[in-house]
């Protein structure tokens, strides 16, 4: 395998990374709130991702990085292309990431809902912006000879977001997410949580396999597996199931159109193509034996940090 | 404004933004690393435990801030800087890249580790995690500054003939550009002063409010040594950056200091009344001989001026307008040398007047008067580094201009070709709303742990028999 392909595989990996394992912290992050019936069993909820949201989100600022290093052409196309969804993306990114943190750090009750309000609402649109993206990227962008998005205005940036793939794309991103946030919840909950949680994961399948159906036939055997997997109380196998799936998904998405990684949607000469939009061959070298020494201890300590955190989190109010 | 303008506005304002909460995560993850050290090592004294308690919830607000805000930094080379990011893709990706693996991971996994497993990890693996977070935190600021200093002083390239682009040559070369060399002690230490100052002034308005067990004193010792040690620390190396930029670009020197013309001998001015900017005499007060010193550390070395900086880049690059804007260079290098040495003498004075169990005392004669309104004012105290650092970037990268890399690349020729100034108004407008948030909120947030941390009784840390109960929701 040359460098450039082992680098788009590299790439693709970190962005599965992504959308596996932040997809089920914005489901968590729309349901703790509302399946929460108070304060308590919210902050049961919210605690399930507490101490990992972070190191998943580190994810994308390795697929964003590891992209830009390995496929300068492709990273400057993608994010000027689709510059204001990916602005958008950032700020509803921010105020998950702070209404998180800030949860417990205000001291009352308030406080609390407050940031439980913007984490649900925040939560939902990340996750809607991303299915709309990969929508967008399943069909590809209007890319010049140039290589940047040709047009101008509104029309240019925003437009992509509006078009029929990427709103299906974005119903598919909430509906999958939450799946996967329900069984994340399921799993890693006790008591009166983990009940609605299960309710939540069967009612949120219905939908899903609807959209599956339009979007990708085949994908509804996934769904029939994970419906199968969630009413035979296999928590385990459920989330599992869930996120192999999304991963399965991203992958397909990001790799249809090879050895374009990005089509042009005018002419298939202006796609920008693994080999073509590869950074030179020491830029390559180098970020292999960085990634190849640091990968595999970042996924360690990132899977001692889950078996640190491996006990269900109460829902039940113990008294005392 | 145009398109360009815009960009360059979005720019300064989210990198200036996310540096606000920058050098308060480096400073606090290593001060609390140090508290929680003392900590073990005494644990018969619960004011090392509690202290550390309150770092590291000064920590964990700073950081969520820090987090959120760096990300947009890693997407604006692309979003905005799309040519640029073409152009120099392949010497700029890598660092950003290796920044991301080898130091982001470990600071958002230890962190999170560290904040929620006080009771599920042994006391020793637990003081670990902190120390992890720290380092994480000082091999992120070293990439990305040697990244910056690729900008400053470009190494370790070679431009492709066909195409202009710029290809990585040794990352060696690159991670030990002179720039970063002397830019990394610089930037820390600064770093170190911000987080001590904030420290300091938390401790001093505690202390005033009660400390029987005195651990508010000591709070606020310890912010004023760090201070005090930061502040020092940040003139040597900001000497010795000096010296190193007056070589690789003299230009940003000549403008730093308004020197129009060619000088043997040339002072350093203090201050000046008027605009520096116009070639136009204005009242200066100079320290003869002193910039030729601090520049070469010779006092009768010349040092080159404005106007044959300019004649030379036209001879060298091609007609064009090399000066960046002198009366921006000129004063915003003043005021973080101003708000620097401010901030130190600030931490010296609170250390002398607490010194061997005194208190600051408010009362009769200058001391008191002075200590008086040093209480009244403590919130301006971690404004001050905060200051000094916003206005040395706004220095280094506007004196920088009109390059984006310099000698080789224009700012100008670096934005994303498509975007029209509207979509970057309605951007900025939304960065701009949603940080302001923000930033209310931090304060909020940081004022309530002044007002009410450090009072809650210290966490059980050994993790014994507590393996098998379930977690309890903390967040």
């Amino acid at each position: 395998m040359d460098l450039p392909t082992l680098w788009f595989a590299l790439a693709v990996t970190c962005w599965v990374l992504f959308f596996v394992l932040e997809g089920f912290d914005f489901g968590v992050g729309v349901l703790a709130p509302v399946l929460g019936r108070d304060d308590h069993e919210r902050g049961a909820g919210v605690t399930t991702i507490g101490p990992v949201w972070d190191g998943n989100e580190v994810w994308l600022v390795a697929a964003v990085g590891v992209t830009f290093a390995a496929f300068p052409d492709w990273y400057a196309a993608l994010l000027s292309g689709l510059y204001l969804p990916f602005v958008l993306v950032l700020l509803t990114l921010a105020a998950r990431g702070v209404a998180l943190e800030f949860r417990g750090k205000g001291g009352t009750a308030r406080w609390r809902a407050a940031c439980d309000a913007v984490l649900a609402v925040s939560s939902l649109l990340t996750a809607a912006l991303w299915g709309a993206l990969l929508g967008v990227l399943a069909t590809g962008l209007a890319l010049g000879a140039d290589g940047e998005v040709v047009g101008s205005g509104l029309d240019r940036t925003l437009g992509p977001l509006v078009s029929p793939p990427a709103l299906l794309g974005a119903a598919l991103g909430i509906g999958v997410s939450l799946l996967q946030g329900a069984t994340f919840l399921g799993l890693r909950t006790t008591g009166p949580l983990r009940a609605r949680s299960r309710t939540a994961a069967l009612g949120t399948l219905v939908p899903v396999a609807v959209l599956v159906a339009v979007v990708a036939p085949p994908g509804l055997v996934a769904v029939a597996v994970v419906a199968a997997l969630v009413v035979l109380r296999r928590e385990v196998l459920a989330f599992a199931a869930a996120s192999v799936a999304v991963g399965v998904g991203v992958v397909a998405v990001l790799a249809a159109h090879l050895p374009a990684v990005l089509p042009s949607t005018l002419d298939p000469a202006f796609s920008l193509t693994v080999d073509g939009a590869a950074a030179s061959p020491g830029a390559l070298q180098l970020i292999t034996v960085a990634a190849v020494v640091v990968l595999p201890g970042v996924i360690a300590y990132q899977a001692f940090s889950y078996w640190v955190f491996r006990r269900r989190v109460a829902s039940e109010r113990v008294v005392s | 404004m145009t398109a360009l303008e815009l960009s360059r506005l979005q720019f300064a304002v989210v990198t200036v933004y996310h540096y606000l909460f920058v050098p308060l995560s480096i400073s606090l993850a290593t001060l609390t690393a140090l508290l929680q050290t003392q900590a073990y090592r005494r644990p018969a004294d619960p004011r090392w435990q509690r202290l550390t308690l309150v770092a590291g919830k000064l920590l964990m607000i700073t950081f969520a801030v820090g987090i959120v805000t760096g990300l947009v930094q890693e997407f604006q080379f692309g979003l905005s800087w799309s040519a640029f990011a073409r152009f120099y893709g392949d010497v700029f990706g890598p660092t950003l890249a290796i920044e991301g693996m080898l130091a982001f991971f470990l600071e958002a996994t230890f962190l999170g580790l560290w904040w929620f497993g006080a009771d599920r990890l042994p006391r020793r693996v637990h003081l670990a995690t902190i120390w992890i977070v720290a380092v994480g935190t000082l091999i992120s600021a070293y990439v990305i500054l040697a990244a910056n200093a690729f900008m400053q002083n470009p190494v370790a390239y070679t431009l492709d003939p066909e195409t202009g682009r710029a290809r990585l040559g040794s990352f060696a070369d690159l991670l030990t550009n002179q720039v970063v060399l002397a830019a990394f002690p610089h930037t820390i230490a600064g770093a170190f002063a911000g987080g001590g100052a904030l420290l300091l002034a938390i401790g001093a308005w505690r202390a005033r409010r009660g400390d029987p067990d005195g651990r508010w004193r000591l709070f606020t010792r310890v912010g004023a040594w760090t201070t005090l040690a930061g502040g020092t620390l940040v003139a040597l190396t900001g000497d010795l950056l000096g010296k190193v930029m007056t070589q690789v670009q003299p230009m940003k020197m000549a403008a730093a200091e308004a020197l129009y013309a060619t000088q043997a001998g040339a002072p350093f001015s203090l201050f000046a009344v008027g605009a520096p900017g116009e070639k136009e005499p204005f009242f200066s007060l100079d320290v003869p001989w002193l910039l030729s010193f601090l520049a070469t550390g010779d006092p009768t070395a010349t040092v080159q001026g404005i106007d044959d900086l300019q004649a030379q880049y036209v001879a060298q690059f091609g007609p064009g307008d090399y000066v960046p804007v002198v009366p921006m260079a000129y004063w915003s290098f003043r005021f973080m040398i101003g708000f620097g040495v401010l901030a130190t003498m600030v931490a010296a004075w609170v250390l002398w007047r607490t010194r061997r169990s005194r208190d600051l005392a408010p009362g009769p004669g200058l001391a008191g008067l002075a200590d008086r309104w040093l209480l009244r004012l403590l919130w301006t105290v971690p404004v001050l580094p905060a200051l000094a650092a916003t206005a040395g970037w706004l220095f280094t990268e506007t004196a920088r201009q009109p390059w984006l890399v310099f000698g080789l690349f224009r700012t100008a020729d670096g934005v994303s070709p498509g975007l029209t100034a509207g979509e970057i108004a309605a951007s900025l407008a939304g960065f701009a709303l949603v940080y302001g948030v923000l930033a209310v909120v931090w304060v909020r947030l940081v004022l309530r742990v002044a007002r009410t941390a450090g009072d809650d009784p210290a966490p059980v840390t050994e993790a014994d028999d507590t393996a098998d109960r379930p977690l309890v929701p903390s967040y």
